[in-house]
């Protein structure tokens, strides 16, 4: 395996924008194939294809594939088995306005 | 003779596939890292629905008999390529002899890559394992040592670096046909992704 022809995981922001209504940009996922964590971020994405393809930086194992049509997207994680967000802490009751 | 009773002039056809555009130079398309692979390693597999494998080395490849097809090729990105030059082995002379019941085949590559088409489609002249391209060797970057070749569909159909064939009873979707692309994808039919 040798090509460098690929994309860091911060190109997948605005695509999943599209999509999420949180900001994936800080999110991290697990790989489905090895196991390991990390941000999303550090995926490599291969961009020159029928969509986009992000592989684990570590095993080379696809784990997102988002494939985007002009009236219609599909997202394939199941080469990832969880994505992990940053939220706010959870306010226990409404701020006062 | 009346002029004009011999129909449409040949000019009227079209060229292109709906929603293509022609293109000169062979833009370099890819899932992943290009997989290098030796050539006394290689190999092509063909499995049968019953499990049988029926093996091709790199040698054994080039000792079949070898066609140079001349096609259109049409990728679901738009572009198309009119008038490329291949060289490879039909794959009517490497399901000769294999007797199956199978209606569909997975393709498979080395690096991980899959596609399914129905297996009637490898059939009738339509459907090459090549390892030429315009007179040389096929690149690493197109696929070679080897590809599938199928060039009357959407050339993600035509698998680079091809390791082998399953032929299964059931359709089996492959890589970018799980991922929203067209189980089929005949691009005068503009088949580009599920439902159209
Ligand atoms: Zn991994």
């Amino acid at each position: 395996m040798t090509d460098m022809s690929y994309l860091d995981g911060n190109m997948l922001d605005g695509p999943l924008r599209e999509l999420f209504a949180v900001d994936l940009s800080s999110a991290t996922g697990r790989c489905e194939s090895c196991g390991r964590l990390g941000p999303v971020a550090g995926l490599h994405v291969f961009s020159h294809a029928p969509g986009l393809v992000a592989r684990c930086p570590a095993c080379g194992g696809v784990m997102l594939r988002l494939v985007r049509a002009p009236d219609r997207v599909w997202l394939d994680l199941r080469g990832t088995t969880f994505l992990q967000v940053p939220m706010p802490l959870d306010q226990p009751h409404p701020r006062p306005l | 003779m009346s002029p004009g009773f011999q129909g449409r002039p040949r000019s009227a056809e079209p060229a292109l596939p709906p929603g293509q555009y022609l293109t000169e130079d062979f833009p370099v398309l890819s899932a992943g890292p290009t997989p290098r692979v030796p050539l006394d390693t290689w190999e092509f597999v063909v499995t049968v629905e019953g499990g049988a494998e029926f093996r091709w080395s790199w040698d054994e490849l080039m000792g079949l008999p070898q066609e140079t097809p001349t096609v259109d090729i049409h990728c679901v990105t738009r572009w198309s390529k009119l008038g490329t030059n291949w060289q490879g082995v039909s794959l009517d002379t490497l399901l000769e002899g294999i007797d199956t019941a199978a209606r569909y085949a997975l393709v498979h590559s080395y690096g991980g890559y899959t596609t399914n088409l129905p297996l009637d489609d490898l059939r009738g002249g339509r459907a090459w394992v090549t390892h030429g391209y315009d007179g040389g060797p096929l690149p690493a970057e197109h696929g070679g040592p080897a590809r599938l070749l199928v060039p009357h569909l959407y050339l993600w159909k035509s698998a680079k670096w091809v390791r082998g064939i399953r032929l299964l009873v059931d359709d089996k979707p492959g890589f970018w046909e799980t991922a929203g692309y067209h189980d089929y994808g005949d691009p005068w039919r503009e088949q580009r992704y599920q439902g159209d």
